[in-house]
């Protein structure tokens, strides 16, 4: 999923302070499951903000709808009844669901209430982290199944680095050392002698190093 | 060991001779002054085949590497130039590398980097287009087939003797031997280590090496340090990253008189070297003396390495 976090109040209060009519807009998808933008976050960020603007004595109206999805376009539409009800949008997908509802109200201003973070997964309840990149050219075949682009702070393709200690990233004993990861699944899978297979020098125009992607899908076009 | 020179590098051919190598290295000012990178070599020039120049080493911004290099050579100095992949991507690399090349500078280090988060620019971009084998693989093309990465020919390829780094003590101690086979599959030539302290950790490393031939295979200079103080060695124990220094070391450094630390560390650098120059495979030292340069002729001198060979 696309992990996100919210962004800190005050930073939101900034964003939206001088307006009068806002509706804050969640997501069914990432963003619920990662418990940062659902309906849920809606809920409990719609009553923060209320309680703050009575106590400065602004009148502000503060309304909450949360889409199956923002990233499609036949979602977003849902909100085009209300929306000139509202002087601003503030919405709590991930950075995809922002930009279609900006692309879809062109006229309305729109907020981000997320930080966008990363894709990866939940470890445990509270705690999510980092698996993929989105290079665009998949290298989990070899290196068993972890991937250091995304695991390694210098996404060593022939790694680790000298600095890989018990285990542990150079950056913190939070982080796992990727290619100790590698290297241990491979003792396991009986494959060490694989460690010593030179990964080629890897070609980046797949990943955002080749400009915006677009993935066309011909045969199930319309 | 393939006794064929490959390039005019004087350091190549002290290790294809089978003399004892001596390199050591300067670290560029946070300025624009050369005469800083100028007296520091000044100082050890007459002592060791050839100089390092670290590249932005920590990750703070320094005067370049490839412009130090020049300085040396302009000095009719053997310089060593060390790249990371760090700040660079494949273009920059291979523009850098003619640009070393046109200077005649015949000697390349090839690194990863540090973490740009333990330098002064936390808050950077890193690169990391190509990792350190890699790059190993693009100078040996650059010099073997006389091509770029794309396959176009380069006029004049560059002639340079590379090299990259190894260290004995990180982990997993299990791949040592199996990372090292890997940088000279990729086409190192000689391999500068990580400051030893722990000598029998590191002839455990060599001996681990010579059961699978690489001593044959690549040129292994042994990295010295010499400790100024109790503090440094606790610090190198405690603070840097995959720096191993056995508690005997921090111990003998600790019970000496604060004033006499300094000869103390020089002494456990000297014995180091004895001890290593008796170690099969080890071809030459790399000695790191951190802002401390002036003591490396005394260090030569002492282990017995001095006069160096005129080739």
């Amino acid at each position: 999923m696309i992990v996100a976090k919210q962004k800190p109040i005050e930073e939101i209060i900034t964003q939206i302070k001088n307006y009068e009519k806002i509706l804050i807009v969640g997501c069914n998808e990432c963003v619920t499951v990662c418990e940062a933008g659902g309906k849920k976050e809606v809920g409990i960020l719609a009553s923060a903000l209320r309680m703050y603007f009575m106590n400065k004595g602004k009148k502000v109206d503060i309304d909450e709808e949360t889409l199956e999805r923002q990233c499609d376009r036949e979602y977003v539409e849902k909100l085009r009844e209300q929306i000139d009800k509202y002087d601003v949008i503030l919405s709590l997908a991930c950075g995809v669901g922002v930009q279609f509802i900006a692309e879809a109200y062109p006229n309305k201003l729109v907020f981000p209430g997320v930080d966008t973070c990363f894709m990866g997964g939940s470890e445990e309840r509270g705690a999510w982290s980092e698996r993929c990149q989105a290079c665009g050219k998949c290298i989990l075949g070899q290196t068993a199944g972890i991937c250091p682009i995304a695991r390694c702070a210098k996404r060593l393709l022939n790694g680790p680095c000298g600095g890989s200690t018990r285990g542990k990233c150079e950056l913190s004993k939070d982080i796992d050392c990727a290619w100790q990861l590698i290297i241990n699944r491979l003792k396991e899978l009986g494959r060490l002698d694989d460690y010593e297979r030179l990964i080629p020098i890897k070609d980046w125009s797949t990943e955002r190093a080749g400009g915006p992607r677009k993935v066309i899908r011909e045969d199930v076009r319309q | 060991m393939t006794a064929e020179i490959k390039t005019p590098s004087k350091l190549e051919r002290i290790l294809v001779s089978g003399k004892i190598a001596v390199t050591s290295e300067v670290g560029p000012p946070r300025g624009s002054d050369p005469e800083h990178i100028i007296k520091k070599a000044e100082k050890i020039k007459n002592y060791v085949d050839a100089i390092n120049i670290t590249d932005n080493q920590t990750a703070v911004t320094r005067l370049c590497s490839l412009a130090s290099c020049i300085h040396l050579k302009q000095m009719g100095l053997e310089p060593v130039l060390q790249m990371t992949v760090r700040d660079r991507n494949r273009i920059a690399m291979q523009s850098d590398i003619l640009g070393a090349a046109s200077f005649d500078i015949y000697n390349i280090l090839c690194l990863s980097g540090d973490h740009q988060k333990f330098g002064d620019c936390p808050e950077a971009q890193n690169v990391f287009d190509l990792d350190s084998m890699q790059l190993i693989q693009l100078v040996r093309k650059m010099r073997d087939e006389g091509k770029f990465l794309n396959g176009d020919s380069i006029k004049r390829p560059p002639k340079m003797f590379v090299g990259a780094a190894a260290n004995p003590f990180a982990d997993p101690f299990e791949i040592r031997a199996k990372r090292l086979a890997k940088k000279v599959a990729a086409g190192a030539e000689f391999i500068q280590t990580q400051c030893i302290y722990n000598l029998d950790r590191f002839e455990e490393w060599m001996r681990q090496l010579r059961e699978r031939e690489l001593h044959k295979k690549v040129y292994i200079l042994a990295g010295v340090t010499p400790l100024k103080s109790a503090g440094m060695a606790k610090y190198m124990k405690n603070r840097v990253p995959g720096m191993d220094v056995p508690d005997e070391v921090v111990k003998r450094m600790s019970g000496i008189p604060k004033d006499k630390q300094p000869r103390e560390g020089i002494k456990i650098c000297i014995e180091t070297i004895q001890r290593l120059k008796e170690c099969e495979g080890v071809a030459g030292f790399h000695i790191m003396a951190i802002e401390w340069e002036e003591i490396v002729p005394e260090i030569v001198e002492r282990s017995g390495l001095y006069p160096r060979p005129k080739l």
